[in-house]
């Protein structure tokens, strides 16, 4: 089943759920490693409303799949060949990062 | 001789310095002496770069040695999403503070290598979001023709330079219309041209299947020149376009040319001295030649909500690398996950934390099909429309750039969806990757003040040359 067939069900599951809810904006944020600031957080929940209610008026239109289309191919690819010297770039990445150690980005450990 | 920076453009600027009329030396003085004048309350520049007058005396040498061309020695201004090496770059944001752009954006390789000058970093709304350059970490870019008013966004600070003869040109980047509404709110040209133009390689990515970089100008010719020079496919950068993209056709216009109208579009929310002075324009295309046919673009009415899916949604791809850990500023947290949650969610600002929530929702798996799959279809239908159009003989479709003239600082601020309404005429370039063109149309009174006016030529993929033409036609009368 491609997506389009179940275009009404989706508009559906939509509308019934166009109230965004407060604990949404939580996981969203959690997602997108976003430390909100709970005072801030009933505002932009009514704004993301607002904003996907006006943008879900595509959800009116039901275009057809659209037929696939290709310009024309071309590899875009280098040769993999001449690559630059091991190390050429790595102060000048480095110096950007606010963590390092002895050549390495330095981060917390995970385990 | 003394130099009147009002009426220089890139040409008679080059004339100049080959007569020897000024050097560069003192064109880059005078712009520095401007920028020291009114930088302080406009607020253009982010930071003006210490070393103009070295960079002044590279480009004297090539005057010297004969080898100077078109924009040897002319004083740009570039915006802070930009890279040149060695220098801080940091899309106003204050995620990338202390960052150094360890390598050349490929339009400032290709400039470098003519000898232009960088004269600093251009304010803008943080990773080019926004329509007024409030978002900036920085402060507001104030409008040169009142300072109460918004220079537009997100290129502000470019097209306030560009505007108060801070810089002779200046580069912008433009994702849903952010060369070219600043550019109509200031009063000079703005260029967005076709997707993959130009590359954007070292360009920070905001919406990467939507940005390109553009100049702002004070003239259709200066943008010319300057896209002219920036142009060109790039192996660093696969979205580019090759010579032969776009079906190549002789692009001589006519003498009789054909200009669209969506007059279906031009109706609610447009101030009426806005559509006052289109329909002033439109009479100036006119004389100049053009029949105005009235056309039917049916989807279009979608774009901004094509726009407002499909960006966030790739703003919020694009925005993960900032993470604490690579680059810029880090807010440490007790463990890793803490780390980036505190520098996400401190050091991005509010409209950089809202478009990553809106981008999350519409990605996410449950909403997936009804935003984003939805979006992506409507927006082949949008192109279509444009295609259809242009098959049918339209050479360039107007609109004017803006629903209004600039409005005031704060006030549209707190009103995000507002805000993004500015942007209703912009947008839909970029949906459907067409080259288009700002012109300053004039001026509308408002409190007592003369407020400039944008009208924007859309034309097919690849035919820049096309709105240049026209434009030059627009400019004449």
């Amino acid at each position: 089943m491609n997506f389009w067939e179940h275009e009404t069900r989706a508009g559906f599951f939509v509308s019934i759920l166009s109230m965004l809810k407060l604990e949404e904006i939580d996981k969203l944020a959690k997602l997108a490693r976003l430390e909100i600031p709970a005072e801030e957080k009933e505002t932009l929940r009514k704004e993301v409303e607002e904003i996907l209610e006006y943008v879900g008026q595509i959800q009116k239109l039901s275009p057809k799949e659209p037929p696939k289309e290709a310009g024309i191919i071309r590899n875009i690819f280098r040769e993999d060949k001449e690559p630059h010297q091991t190390g050429e770039f790595t102060d000048a990445l480095l110096a950007n990062a606010p963590e390092k150690e002895n050549g390495y980005i330095k981060v917390k450990k995970i385990l | 001789m003394k130099i009147d920076l009002k009426n220089l453009a890139i040409k008679t600027t080059h004339d100049h310095l080959k007569k020897g009329d000024f050097s560069v030396k003192e064109l880059a003085e005078s712009y520095l002496a401007e920028i020291e004048k009114k930088n302080p309350t406009l607020n253009a520049y982010l930071e003006v770069f210490d070393d103009v007058l070295e960079q002044a005396k590279e480009a004297e040498k090539l005057f010297e040695a004969g080898k100077a061309t078109i924009l040897t020695g002319i004083p740009l201004a570039v915006k802070d999403n930009i890279l040149i090496k060695g220098r801080r770059a940091g899309a106003a944001s204050k995620i990338l503070e202390g960052y150094v752009a360890p390598y050349d954006a490929t339009v400032i390789k290709k400039l470098k290598s003519v000898g232009a000058i960088f004269l600093g970093r251009t304010n803008m709304d943080e990773f080019a979001m926004g329509s007024s350059t409030e978002n900036s970490a920085y402060g507001v870019t104030k409008n040169p023709h009142d300072e109460m008013r918004v220079a537009g966004g997100s290129s502000g600070g470019s097209a306030a330079a560009v505007a108060a003869e801070l810089a002779l040109a200046a580069f912008g980047s433009d994702t849903g219309g952010s060369i070219r509404q600043p550019a109509a709110f200031c009063g000079v040209v703005g260029l967005k041209p076709t997707y993959g133009a130009v590359s954007r390689f070292g360009l920070i990515a905001m919406g990467s299947s939507l940005d390109q970089i553009g100049p702002l100008a004070k003239t259709v010719e200066d943008a010319e020149i300057i896209f002219n020079a920036i142009r060109e496919q790039d192996s660093m950068d696969s979205t580019t376009i090759f010579s032969d993209t776009y079906e190549a056709r002789k692009l001589q216009l006519q003498e009789k040319f054909v200009i669209g109208v969506p007059r279906d579009f031009l109706g609610e929310g447009v101030a009426p001295e806005v559509l006052e002075n289109f329909e002033a324009g439109l009479k100036k295309l006119e004389k100049a030649g053009a029949e105005i046919r009235d056309i039917k673009l049916p989807n279009i009415k979608y774009s901004l909500s094509v726009y407002y899916i499909i960006m966030p949604a790739e703003v919020s791809s694009n925005l993960a690398r900032f993470d604490g850990v690579k680059f810029g500023a880090k807010i440490s947290g007790g463990n890793l996950l803490e780390d980036y949650l505190k520098t996400r969610g401190q050091l991005f600002g509010k409209e950089a934390r809202r478009r990553l929530i809106l981008g999350t929702y519409v990605l996410s798996a449950g909403y997936y099909d009804a935003y984003y799959n939805r979006a992506v279809a409507v927006r082949k239908l949008i192109a279509d429309d444009f295609k259809k159009v242009f098959a049918e003989g339209v050479h360039a479709i107007a609109t004017p750039t803006t629903p209004s003239p600039a409005f005031k600082i704060g006030e549209k601020s707190n009103d995000p969806l507002q805000m993004y309404l500015a942007d209703i005429f912009t947008v839909t370039a970029n949906i459907v990757g067409i080259p288009a063109l700002s012109l300053p149309s004039g001026f509308a009174e408002v409190d007592g003040k003369k407020l400039p006016l944008g009208f924007q030529l859309q034309t097919a993929w690849g035919r820049e040359a096309l709105l240049f033409e026209i434009g030059k036609k627009f400019e004449k009368i």
